[in-house]
Protein backbone atom coordinates (compact mmCIF):
# COMPACT_ATOMS: atom_id res chain seq x y z
CA UNK A 1 0.00 0.00 0.00
CA UNK A 2 1.08 3.64 -1.05
CA UNK A 3 -0.77 6.67 -0.85
CA UNK A 4 2.10 8.88 -2.24
CA UNK A 5 3.36 9.05 -5.63
CA UNK A 6 7.04 8.04 -4.89
CA UNK A 7 8.42 5.15 -2.67
CA UNK A 8 11.82 6.86 -1.07
CA UNK A 9 13.63 9.99 -1.32
CA UNK A 10 16.68 8.78 -3.66
CA UNK A 11 15.84 10.11 -6.68
CA UNK A 12 16.76 12.71 -8.79
CA UNK A 13 14.85 15.63 -7.02
CA UNK A 14 13.98 17.53 -10.36
CA UNK A 15 11.65 14.99 -10.67
CA UNK A 16 9.85 15.22 -7.56
CA UNK A 17 6.12 16.92 -8.22
CA UNK A 18 3.30 16.21 -5.77
CA UNK A 19 4.26 15.67 -1.98
CA UNK A 20 0.61 14.70 -0.91
CA UNK A 21 -1.19 11.43 -1.13
CA UNK A 22 -4.12 10.81 -3.80
CA UNK A 23 -2.76 12.69 -6.07
CA UNK A 24 -5.65 12.34 -8.79
CA UNK A 25 -8.09 13.44 -6.06
CA UNK A 26 -8.11 17.11 -6.29
CA UNK A 27 -11.14 17.86 -7.91
CA UNK A 28 -13.35 15.64 -5.59
CA UNK A 29 -11.45 16.70 -2.18
CA UNK A 30 -12.60 20.65 -3.83
CA UNK A 31 -16.15 19.00 -3.52
CA UNK A 32 -15.77 17.97 -0.17
CA UNK A 33 -14.54 20.96 1.08
CA UNK A 34 -17.07 23.40 -0.92
CA UNK A 35 -19.98 20.97 0.52
CA UNK A 36 -18.08 21.18 3.86
CA UNK A 37 -18.37 25.51 3.80
CA UNK A 38 -21.71 25.78 2.31
CA UNK A 39 -22.83 23.04 4.96
CA UNK A 40 -20.94 24.88 7.78
CA UNK A 41 -23.20 28.09 6.98
CA UNK A 42 -26.21 26.98 6.92
CA UNK A 43 -25.80 24.96 10.15
CA UNK A 44 -24.83 27.91 11.96
CA UNK A 45 -27.66 30.67 10.79
CA UNK A 46 -29.87 28.25 11.43
CA UNK A 47 -28.56 27.27 15.03
CA UNK A 48 -27.85 31.26 15.63
CA UNK A 49 -31.50 31.61 14.28
CA UNK A 50 -33.00 29.59 16.79
CA UNK A 51 -30.30 30.48 19.98
CA UNK A 52 -31.52 34.26 19.00
CA UNK A 53 -35.23 33.59 18.98
CA UNK A 54 -35.16 31.35 22.02
CA UNK A 55 -33.84 34.09 23.80
CA UNK A 56 -35.80 36.82 22.78
CA UNK A 57 -38.68 34.83 23.69
CA UNK A 58 -37.24 33.98 27.38
CA UNK A 59 -36.60 38.06 27.76
CA UNK A 60 -40.54 39.49 27.15
CA UNK A 61 -41.61 36.95 29.32
CA UNK A 62 -42.53 38.86 32.55
CA UNK A 63 -39.65 40.90 34.17
CA UNK A 64 -36.91 39.03 32.86
CA UNK A 65 -35.38 41.45 30.61
CA UNK A 66 -35.45 44.08 33.02
CA UNK A 67 -33.45 41.79 35.75
CA UNK A 68 -31.17 40.78 32.53
CA UNK A 69 -30.27 44.15 32.34
CA UNK A 70 -29.88 45.03 35.77
CA UNK A 71 -27.33 42.59 36.16
CA UNK A 72 -25.74 40.94 33.03
CA UNK A 73 -25.24 37.15 35.16
CA UNK A 74 -28.83 36.89 36.65
CA UNK A 75 -30.48 35.25 34.15
CA UNK A 76 -30.67 32.13 35.59
CA UNK A 77 -33.13 32.78 38.17
CA UNK A 78 -35.52 33.18 35.64
CA UNK B 1 16.09 25.73 -9.17
CA UNK B 2 18.75 24.75 -11.29
CA UNK B 3 21.38 27.34 -10.45
CA UNK B 4 22.88 29.36 -7.37
CA UNK B 5 21.21 32.26 -8.18
CA UNK B 6 17.64 30.83 -9.12
CA UNK B 7 17.93 28.94 -5.74
CA UNK B 8 18.96 32.13 -3.75
CA UNK B 9 15.87 33.94 -5.22
CA UNK B 10 12.89 31.89 -5.01
CA UNK B 11 14.30 30.52 -0.97
CA UNK B 12 14.78 34.03 -0.12
CA UNK B 13 11.08 35.43 -1.37
CA UNK B 14 9.72 31.90 0.11
CA UNK B 15 11.04 32.73 3.86
CA UNK B 16 10.76 36.44 3.14
CA UNK B 17 6.88 35.92 2.73
CA UNK B 18 6.65 33.38 5.35
CA UNK B 19 8.09 35.79 7.74
CA UNK B 20 5.87 38.62 6.68
CA UNK B 21 2.45 36.46 7.30
CA UNK B 22 3.92 35.52 10.94
CA UNK B 23 3.92 39.26 11.52
CA UNK B 24 0.77 40.52 9.77
CA UNK B 25 -1.31 37.74 12.14
CA UNK B 26 -0.78 40.35 14.47
CA UNK B 27 -2.86 43.05 12.83
CA UNK B 28 -5.71 40.43 13.36
CA UNK B 29 -4.85 39.79 16.79
CA UNK B 30 -4.67 43.65 17.28
CA UNK B 31 -8.47 44.15 16.05
CA UNK B 32 -9.47 41.11 18.05
CA UNK B 33 -7.91 42.55 21.06
CA UNK B 34 -9.28 46.37 20.12
CA UNK B 35 -13.54 45.26 19.02
CA UNK B 36 -13.55 43.53 22.83
CA UNK B 37 -11.97 46.18 24.50
CA UNK B 38 -14.43 48.54 22.56
CA UNK B 39 -17.79 46.50 23.54
CA UNK B 40 -19.44 46.39 26.69
CA UNK B 41 -18.93 43.29 28.80
CA UNK B 42 -22.18 41.93 27.86
CA UNK B 43 -21.07 41.12 24.53
CA UNK B 44 -17.46 40.57 24.95
CA UNK B 45 -17.73 36.69 23.78
CA UNK B 46 -19.62 37.19 20.99
CA UNK B 47 -17.21 39.74 19.81
CA UNK B 48 -14.30 38.21 19.84
CA UNK B 49 -15.95 35.28 17.79
CA UNK B 50 -17.03 37.16 15.69
CA UNK B 51 -13.95 38.53 14.18
CA UNK B 52 -12.05 35.28 15.15
CA UNK B 53 -13.69 32.96 12.75
CA UNK B 54 -13.39 35.54 10.15
CA UNK B 55 -9.84 33.95 9.86
CA UNK B 56 -11.42 30.04 8.54
CA UNK B 57 -14.34 31.71 6.53
CA UNK B 58 -12.20 33.76 4.13
CA UNK B 59 -9.70 31.42 4.67
CA UNK B 60 -11.79 28.52 3.08
CA UNK B 61 -13.28 31.11 0.18
CA UNK B 62 -9.70 32.59 -0.50
CA UNK B 63 -8.46 28.75 -1.35
CA UNK B 64 -11.36 28.15 -3.28
CA UNK B 65 -11.86 31.31 -5.25
CA UNK B 66 -10.01 34.15 -3.72
CA UNK B 67 -6.88 34.11 -4.96
CA UNK B 68 -8.15 32.60 -8.36
CA UNK B 69 -9.52 35.72 -8.86
CA UNK B 70 -6.36 37.90 -8.17
CA UNK B 71 -4.73 36.25 -11.19
CA UNK B 72 -7.72 35.76 -13.44
CA UNK B 73 -9.53 39.15 -13.27
CA UNK B 74 -6.67 41.55 -14.25
CA UNK B 75 -8.23 42.66 -17.42
CA UNK B 76 -11.43 43.28 -15.80
CA UNK B 77 -12.90 41.11 -17.39
CA UNK B 78 -13.99 42.49 -20.48
CA UNK B 79 -11.83 45.95 -20.34
CA UNK B 80 -8.58 45.00 -21.44
CA UNK B 81 -8.90 41.75 -22.60
CA UNK B 82 -10.72 38.35 -21.34
CA UNK B 83 -10.32 35.98 -18.36
CA UNK B 84 -6.45 35.67 -17.65
CA UNK B 85 -5.69 31.48 -17.50
CA UNK B 86 -4.37 30.83 -13.33
CA UNK B 87 -4.73 27.28 -13.27
CA UNK B 88 -1.95 27.09 -10.78
CA UNK B 89 -4.27 29.32 -8.42
CA UNK B 90 -7.18 27.15 -9.21
CA UNK B 91 -8.30 24.99 -6.17
CA UNK B 92 -7.82 21.63 -7.85
CA UNK B 93 -4.36 22.30 -8.62
CA UNK B 94 -1.35 20.35 -7.87
CA UNK B 95 0.32 23.43 -6.88
CA UNK B 96 -2.25 24.37 -4.77
CA UNK B 97 -0.60 21.52 -2.48
CA UNK B 98 2.82 20.23 -1.12
CA UNK B 99 5.11 20.17 -4.09
CA UNK B 100 8.47 19.97 -4.94
CA UNK B 101 8.70 22.04 -8.27
CA UNK B 102 9.96 18.82 -10.60
CA UNK B 103 7.54 16.82 -13.05
CA UNK B 104 4.04 17.93 -12.81
CA UNK B 105 1.69 15.22 -12.26
CA UNK B 106 -1.42 17.18 -14.59
CA UNK B 107 -1.29 18.29 -18.24
CA UNK B 108 -2.50 21.85 -17.35
CA UNK B 109 0.68 23.22 -16.03
CA UNK B 110 4.41 23.14 -17.12
CA UNK B 111 7.90 22.13 -15.76
CA UNK B 112 8.28 26.00 -15.75
CA UNK B 113 5.07 26.84 -13.96
CA UNK B 114 6.14 24.19 -11.42
CA UNK B 115 9.78 25.53 -10.72
CA UNK B 116 8.12 29.03 -9.96
CA UNK B 117 5.59 28.41 -8.27
CA UNK B 118 6.09 25.38 -6.05
CA UNK B 119 7.96 27.27 -3.11
CA UNK B 120 5.93 30.58 -3.80
CA UNK B 121 2.53 29.92 -4.44
CA UNK B 122 1.63 28.97 -0.64
CA UNK B 123 3.20 32.21 0.75
CA UNK B 124 1.72 34.47 -1.56
CA UNK B 125 -1.64 32.76 -0.75
CA UNK B 126 -0.90 33.62 3.18
CA UNK B 127 0.31 36.54 2.61
CA UNK B 128 -2.94 37.67 0.52
CA UNK B 129 -5.17 35.80 2.81
CA UNK B 130 -4.07 37.93 5.25
CA UNK B 131 -4.68 41.16 3.36
CA UNK B 132 -8.07 39.49 3.07
CA UNK B 133 -8.70 38.58 6.95
CA UNK B 134 -7.83 42.73 7.69
CA UNK B 135 -10.34 44.04 4.93
CA UNK B 136 -12.95 41.99 6.58
CA UNK B 137 -11.99 43.03 9.78
CA UNK B 138 -11.98 46.48 9.22
CA UNK B 139 -16.02 45.98 8.76
CA UNK B 140 -16.23 43.73 11.48
CA UNK B 141 -15.32 46.58 14.32
CA UNK B 142 -17.87 49.10 12.85
CA UNK B 143 -21.01 46.98 13.33
CA UNK B 144 -20.20 45.36 17.02
CA UNK B 145 -22.98 44.79 19.31
CA UNK B 146 -25.84 44.29 16.97
CA UNK B 147 -25.24 42.37 13.82
CA UNK B 148 -26.07 38.53 13.77
CA UNK B 149 -22.48 36.86 13.18
CA UNK B 150 -23.92 34.50 10.58
CA UNK B 151 -24.83 37.77 8.24
CA UNK B 152 -20.94 39.30 9.47
CA UNK B 153 -19.71 35.97 7.84
CA UNK B 154 -21.74 36.08 4.78
CA UNK B 155 -20.29 40.18 4.12
CA UNK B 156 -16.76 38.47 4.91
CA UNK B 157 -16.75 36.38 2.44
CA UNK B 158 -18.10 38.97 0.31
CA UNK B 159 -15.04 41.40 1.09
CA UNK B 160 -12.48 38.94 1.95
CA UNK B 161 -12.55 36.67 -0.72
CA UNK B 162 -14.03 38.60 -3.82
CA UNK B 163 -14.54 42.68 -3.95
CA UNK B 164 -11.61 42.93 -2.37
CA UNK B 165 -9.55 41.18 -4.28
CA UNK B 166 -10.84 41.45 -7.44
CA UNK B 167 -10.03 45.30 -6.97
CA UNK B 168 -6.44 44.13 -6.03
CA UNK B 169 -6.57 42.29 -9.31
CA UNK B 170 -7.51 45.46 -11.16
CA UNK B 171 -5.25 48.37 -9.27
CA UNK B 172 -2.70 46.38 -7.51
CA UNK B 173 -1.31 43.94 -9.97
CA UNK B 174 1.10 44.88 -12.62
CA UNK B 175 -1.20 44.01 -15.48
CA UNK B 176 -4.16 45.40 -14.15
CA UNK B 177 -6.28 47.49 -16.13
CA UNK B 178 -6.74 50.35 -13.96
CA UNK B 179 -2.93 50.51 -13.70
CA UNK B 180 -2.78 50.17 -17.39
CA UNK B 181 -5.72 52.66 -18.34
CA UNK B 182 -6.04 54.98 -15.21
CA UNK B 183 -2.41 55.08 -14.18
CA UNK B 184 -4.06 53.82 -10.67
CA UNK B 185 -0.93 53.66 -7.93
CA UNK B 186 -1.66 52.31 -4.41
CA UNK B 187 1.49 50.56 -3.53
CA UNK B 188 0.53 50.00 0.00
CA UNK B 189 -3.13 49.70 -0.91
CA UNK B 190 -4.68 52.88 0.88
CA UNK B 191 -7.37 52.33 -1.45
CA UNK B 192 -7.16 48.33 -2.21
CA UNK B 193 -7.75 47.30 0.96
CA UNK B 194 -8.79 50.09 3.49
CA UNK B 195 -10.98 52.46 1.25
CA UNK B 196 -12.65 49.23 0.10
CA UNK B 197 -13.47 48.15 3.50
CA UNK B 198 -14.60 51.45 4.33
CA UNK B 199 -17.11 51.71 1.91
CA UNK B 200 -18.25 48.56 2.63
CA UNK B 201 -18.63 49.04 5.91
CA UNK B 202 -20.72 51.76 5.66
CA UNK B 203 -23.26 50.38 3.51
CA UNK B 204 -23.58 47.86 6.72
CA UNK B 205 -24.15 50.31 9.07
CA UNK B 206 -26.69 52.21 7.10
CA UNK B 207 -28.82 49.13 6.57
CA UNK B 208 -27.99 47.39 10.29
CA UNK B 209 -29.07 51.20 12.05
CA UNK B 210 -27.30 52.44 15.32
CA UNK B 211 -27.03 50.60 18.43
CA UNK B 212 -30.01 51.00 20.94
CA UNK B 213 -29.09 54.35 22.95
CA UNK B 214 -26.63 55.64 20.51
CA UNK B 215 -28.56 58.29 19.83
CA UNK B 216 -31.20 60.89 21.51
CA UNK B 217 -34.49 61.29 21.07
CA UNK B 218 -33.74 65.02 19.36
CA UNK B 219 -30.86 62.83 17.05
CA UNK B 220 -28.27 64.03 18.60
CA UNK B 221 -25.22 61.05 19.29
CA UNK B 222 -23.96 60.07 22.39
CA UNK B 223 -20.86 59.00 22.90
CA UNK B 224 -20.68 54.93 23.93
CA UNK B 225 -16.82 55.28 25.54
CA UNK B 226 -14.57 51.89 24.48
CA UNK B 227 -15.06 49.77 27.54
CA UNK B 228 -11.43 49.26 28.20
CA UNK B 229 -9.25 51.63 27.10
CA UNK B 230 -6.18 49.46 27.89
CA UNK B 231 -7.22 46.68 25.76
CA UNK B 232 -7.87 48.89 23.23
CA UNK B 233 -4.47 50.25 23.19
CA UNK B 234 -2.68 46.93 23.41
CA UNK B 235 -5.25 46.40 19.87
CA UNK B 236 -4.06 49.27 18.28
CA UNK B 237 -0.30 48.64 18.92
CA UNK B 238 -0.73 45.15 18.01
CA UNK B 239 -1.98 46.74 14.43
CA UNK B 240 0.58 48.71 14.05
CA UNK B 241 2.99 46.21 14.82
CA UNK B 242 1.51 43.80 12.26
CA UNK B 243 1.34 46.92 9.62
CA UNK B 244 5.09 46.62 9.33
CA UNK B 245 4.79 43.18 8.32
CA UNK B 246 1.77 44.50 5.97
CA UNK B 247 4.05 46.62 4.12
CA UNK B 248 7.01 44.11 3.86
CA UNK B 249 4.55 42.04 2.36
CA UNK B 250 3.15 44.60 -0.73
CA UNK B 251 7.07 44.19 -1.34
CA UNK B 252 8.94 41.59 -3.89
CA UNK B 253 12.42 41.58 -2.11
CA UNK B 254 14.62 40.55 -4.68
CA UNK B 255 14.30 41.06 -8.47
CA UNK B 256 16.27 42.31 -11.34
CA UNK B 257 15.10 45.52 -12.05
CA UNK B 258 17.24 45.98 -14.93
CA UNK B 259 15.80 46.39 -18.28
CA UNK B 260 17.75 44.71 -21.63
CA UNK B 261 20.78 44.03 -20.88
CA UNK B 262 22.85 43.49 -17.20
CA UNK B 263 21.59 42.85 -13.74
CA UNK B 264 20.37 44.95 -10.95
CA UNK B 265 18.76 43.53 -7.99
CA UNK B 266 16.33 45.40 -5.74
CA UNK B 267 13.54 45.27 -4.05
CA UNK B 268 10.08 46.04 -5.61
CA UNK B 269 6.23 47.47 -4.68
CA UNK B 270 3.78 45.05 -5.98
CA UNK B 271 3.54 47.10 -9.92
CA UNK B 272 7.32 45.50 -10.42
CA UNK B 273 8.96 49.00 -9.84
CA UNK B 274 11.97 49.20 -7.69
CA UNK B 275 11.79 50.37 -4.08
CA UNK B 276 13.69 49.87 -0.93
CA UNK B 277 12.88 48.73 2.73
CA UNK B 278 14.40 51.92 3.60
CA UNK B 279 12.33 53.75 1.90
CA UNK B 280 9.22 52.29 3.31
CA UNK B 281 10.56 52.30 6.53
CA UNK B 282 11.45 55.93 6.70
CA UNK B 283 8.16 56.91 5.33
CA UNK B 284 5.44 53.99 7.51
CA UNK B 285 7.57 56.00 10.57
CA UNK B 286 6.76 59.40 9.47
CA UNK B 287 3.65 58.87 8.71
CA UNK B 288 2.95 57.27 12.10
CA UNK B 289 3.87 60.41 13.82
CA UNK B 290 1.87 62.31 11.03
CA UNK B 291 -1.25 60.72 11.75
CA UNK B 292 -0.21 60.55 15.76
CA UNK B 293 0.40 64.22 16.36
CA UNK B 294 -2.78 65.32 14.26
CA UNK B 295 -4.81 62.85 16.47
CA UNK B 296 -3.72 64.12 19.49
CA UNK B 297 -4.48 67.90 18.63
CA UNK B 298 -7.29 67.52 17.13
CA UNK B 299 -9.04 65.24 19.30
CA UNK B 300 -7.57 67.39 22.05
CA UNK B 301 -5.97 64.41 23.88
CA UNK B 302 -8.71 61.96 23.10
CA UNK B 303 -6.48 58.55 23.63
CA UNK B 304 -8.75 56.82 21.06
CA UNK B 305 -8.67 59.16 18.31
CA UNK B 306 -4.74 59.80 19.14
CA UNK B 307 -4.46 56.00 18.78
CA UNK B 308 -6.51 56.06 15.54
CA UNK B 309 -5.28 59.07 14.29
CA UNK B 310 -1.23 57.57 13.60
CA UNK B 311 -3.20 54.54 11.99
CA UNK B 312 -5.42 56.72 9.60
CA UNK B 313 -1.69 58.77 9.06
CA UNK B 314 0.04 55.34 7.84
CA UNK B 315 -3.34 54.51 5.63
CA UNK B 316 -3.41 57.81 4.44
CA UNK B 317 0.00 57.62 2.94
CA UNK B 318 -0.10 53.80 2.02
CA UNK B 319 -0.75 55.08 -1.64
CA UNK B 320 2.73 56.76 -2.01
CA UNK B 321 4.82 55.36 0.65
CA UNK B 322 7.38 53.74 -2.18
CA UNK B 323 8.04 57.04 -3.60
CA UNK B 324 7.20 60.31 -0.86
CA UNK B 325 9.94 61.93 0.91
CA UNK B 326 9.54 61.22 4.84
CA UNK B 327 8.44 64.95 5.30
CA UNK B 328 5.83 64.84 2.76
CA UNK B 329 4.27 61.56 3.69
CA UNK B 330 4.13 63.75 7.59
CA UNK B 331 2.13 66.36 6.22
CA UNK B 332 -0.20 64.49 4.24
CA UNK B 333 -0.55 61.74 7.02
CA UNK B 334 -1.32 65.09 9.49
CA UNK B 335 -3.72 66.81 7.23
CA UNK B 336 -5.79 64.13 5.98
CA UNK B 337 -5.99 62.76 10.03
CA UNK B 338 -7.76 65.83 10.53
CA UNK B 339 -10.31 66.34 7.93
CA UNK B 340 -11.61 62.52 8.59
CA UNK B 341 -11.52 63.17 12.16
CA UNK B 342 -14.00 65.73 11.47
CA UNK B 343 -15.57 64.00 8.60
CA UNK B 344 -16.13 61.00 11.30
CA UNK B 345 -18.40 63.94 13.67
CA UNK B 346 -19.74 65.17 10.95
CA UNK B 347 -21.28 61.86 9.14
CA UNK B 348 -22.23 60.52 12.28
CA UNK B 349 -24.11 63.61 13.21
CA UNK B 350 -25.80 64.50 9.88
CA UNK B 351 -26.86 60.80 8.76
CA UNK B 352 -27.06 59.12 12.34
CA UNK B 353 -24.31 56.62 11.63
CA UNK B 354 -23.35 54.72 14.47
CA UNK B 355 -19.55 53.69 13.76
CA UNK B 356 -18.60 52.11 17.00
CA UNK B 357 -14.67 52.07 16.11
CA UNK B 358 -14.64 54.88 13.82
CA UNK B 359 -13.41 52.20 10.77
CA UNK B 360 -15.52 54.11 8.30
CA UNK B 361 -13.03 57.38 8.71
CA UNK B 362 -9.66 55.67 9.84
CA UNK B 363 -9.83 53.08 7.24
CA UNK B 364 -12.51 54.08 4.26
CA UNK B 365 -12.49 58.20 4.26
CA UNK B 366 -8.49 58.20 5.04
CA UNK B 367 -7.58 55.18 2.02
CA UNK B 368 -10.10 57.10 -0.30
CA UNK B 369 -8.13 60.68 0.59
CA UNK B 370 -4.51 59.07 0.69
CA UNK B 371 -5.50 57.66 -2.99
CA UNK B 372 -6.63 61.15 -4.62
CA UNK B 373 -3.35 62.97 -2.43
CA UNK B 374 -1.13 60.45 -4.41
CA UNK B 375 -2.65 61.80 -7.85
CA UNK B 376 -1.75 65.34 -6.48
CA UNK B 377 2.27 64.40 -5.24
CA UNK B 378 2.95 61.67 -7.91
CA UNK B 379 1.55 63.24 -10.87
CA UNK B 380 3.24 62.47 -13.98
CA UNK B 381 4.98 59.25 -12.20
CA UNK B 382 5.11 56.03 -14.14
CA UNK B 383 2.25 53.58 -12.70
CA UNK B 384 4.42 50.49 -14.58
CA UNK B 385 7.91 49.55 -15.54
CA UNK B 386 7.21 49.53 -18.79
CA UNK B 387 10.78 48.84 -20.44
CA UNK B 388 11.33 45.97 -17.76
CA UNK B 389 7.44 44.62 -18.56
CA UNK B 390 8.30 44.81 -22.35
CA UNK B 391 4.94 47.60 -22.87
CA UNK B 392 4.91 48.38 -26.66
CA UNK B 393 3.43 51.68 -25.42
CA UNK B 394 4.29 53.27 -21.94
CA UNK B 395 1.24 52.97 -19.84
CA UNK B 396 -1.02 55.76 -18.28
CA UNK B 397 1.10 57.92 -15.88
CA UNK B 398 -0.83 59.02 -12.26
CA UNK B 399 -2.73 61.47 -12.18
CA UNK B 400 -5.02 63.10 -10.31
CA UNK B 401 -7.75 62.36 -12.09
CA UNK B 402 -6.72 58.59 -12.41
CA UNK B 403 -6.39 58.53 -9.07
CA UNK B 404 -9.94 59.58 -8.14
CA UNK B 405 -11.38 57.31 -11.08
CA UNK B 406 -9.63 54.92 -8.64
CA UNK B 407 -10.60 56.05 -5.40
CA UNK B 408 -14.48 55.79 -6.40
CA UNK B 409 -13.84 52.50 -7.56
CA UNK B 410 -12.41 51.32 -4.35
CA UNK B 411 -14.99 53.11 -1.98
CA UNK B 412 -17.89 53.18 -3.87
CA UNK B 413 -18.09 50.57 -6.59
CA UNK B 414 -16.53 47.87 -4.92
CA UNK B 415 -17.11 48.61 -1.25
CA UNK B 416 -20.42 49.98 -0.94
CA UNK B 417 -22.79 49.04 -3.97
CA UNK B 418 -21.85 45.49 -3.20
CA UNK B 419 -21.85 45.60 0.80
CA UNK B 420 -25.22 47.40 0.64
CA UNK B 421 -26.64 45.24 -1.79
CA UNK B 422 -25.87 42.03 0.44
CA UNK B 423 -26.76 43.61 3.93
CA UNK B 424 -30.22 44.94 2.14
CA UNK B 425 -31.02 41.01 1.32
CA UNK B 426 -30.21 40.32 4.43
CA UNK B 427 -32.21 42.79 6.30
CA UNK B 428 -34.86 41.90 4.07
CA UNK B 429 -35.15 38.02 5.02
CA UNK B 430 -34.67 39.12 9.23
CA UNK B 431 -31.00 37.53 8.77
CA UNK B 432 -28.77 41.02 9.73
CA UNK B 433 -29.52 42.19 13.16
CA UNK B 434 -30.00 40.61 16.47
CA UNK B 435 -33.97 40.62 18.12
CA UNK B 436 -34.13 44.13 20.32
CA UNK B 437 -34.31 42.10 23.42
CA UNK B 438 -30.95 40.11 22.93
CA UNK B 439 -29.29 43.50 22.04
CA UNK B 440 -30.61 45.05 25.50
CA UNK B 441 -29.69 41.82 27.41
CA UNK B 442 -26.33 41.15 25.64
CA UNK B 443 -25.00 38.93 23.05
CA UNK B 444 -23.52 36.56 25.66
CA UNK B 445 -26.46 36.22 27.69
CA UNK B 446 -26.97 32.09 27.14
CA UNK B 447 -23.19 32.18 27.51
CA UNK B 448 -23.37 33.81 30.89
CA UNK B 449 -26.56 32.14 31.79
CA UNK B 450 -24.77 28.71 31.93
CA UNK B 451 -21.38 30.28 33.41
CA UNK B 452 -23.65 31.10 36.37
CA UNK B 453 -25.38 28.23 36.60
CA UNK B 454 -22.61 26.25 36.79
CA UNK B 455 -20.46 28.69 39.24
CA UNK B 456 -24.15 28.49 41.78
CA UNK B 457 -23.69 24.42 41.33
CA UNK B 458 -19.87 24.01 41.95
CA UNK B 459 -20.72 26.08 44.75
CA UNK B 460 -23.29 24.45 46.24
CA UNK B 461 -21.72 20.79 45.63
CA UNK B 462 -18.33 22.52 47.59
CA UNK B 463 -20.58 23.42 50.20
CA UNK B 464 -22.13 20.32 50.35
CA UNK B 465 -18.27 18.67 50.72
CA UNK B 466 -17.01 21.17 53.60
CA UNK B 467 -20.13 20.26 55.89
CA UNK B 468 -19.17 16.53 55.01
CA UNK B 469 -16.30 16.61 55.89
CA UNK B 470 -17.00 18.89 58.92
CA UNK B 471 -19.21 16.31 60.39
CA UNK B 472 -17.66 14.18 63.44
CA UNK B 473 -16.98 10.68 62.21
CA UNK B 474 -19.14 8.15 63.43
Amino acid sequence: MNTGSFSDWSGAMFDLGPLYPFVGWETEMVIVLTIFWIGWHVVQIRGEHRQREEEARRLREGDNLQRAMQAERTPERM
Amino acid sequence: MDNDITALQVLFTETYYWLTIVIMFLIHVGFCTYEVGVSRRKNHLATLLKNTMVIPVVGVTFYLFGWWLYSAMVNGPGITGGVVAAPFAEPWNELMATHMGGTPHGTDITPADTALWARLNGVFWGAFLLFSWTTASIVSGSIIERIRSGAFWLIAVMVGSVTWIIDASWGWHPSGWMVQLLGYHDAYASGVVHAIAGGTALAVIINLGPRIGKFRPDGTPRNIQPQNPWLVCIGLFLIYTGFWGFYAACNIPLYDVQPGDGVFWSATNIYLQPTTLSAITFNFIMSLCGGLMAGYIVSKGDAFWTYSGGLAGVIACSAGNDLYHPIQALLIAAIIVVVIYKLHFWVERRFKIDDAVGAVAVHGYAGFLGVCAAGFVLWGYPSSPDALLGHAEPWARVTPWGQLAGAIIMFWVLGFIPGYALSWLLKKFGMLRIPREVELAGLDFTTHAGVTRDDEEIKSAALQEARAAMRPAK
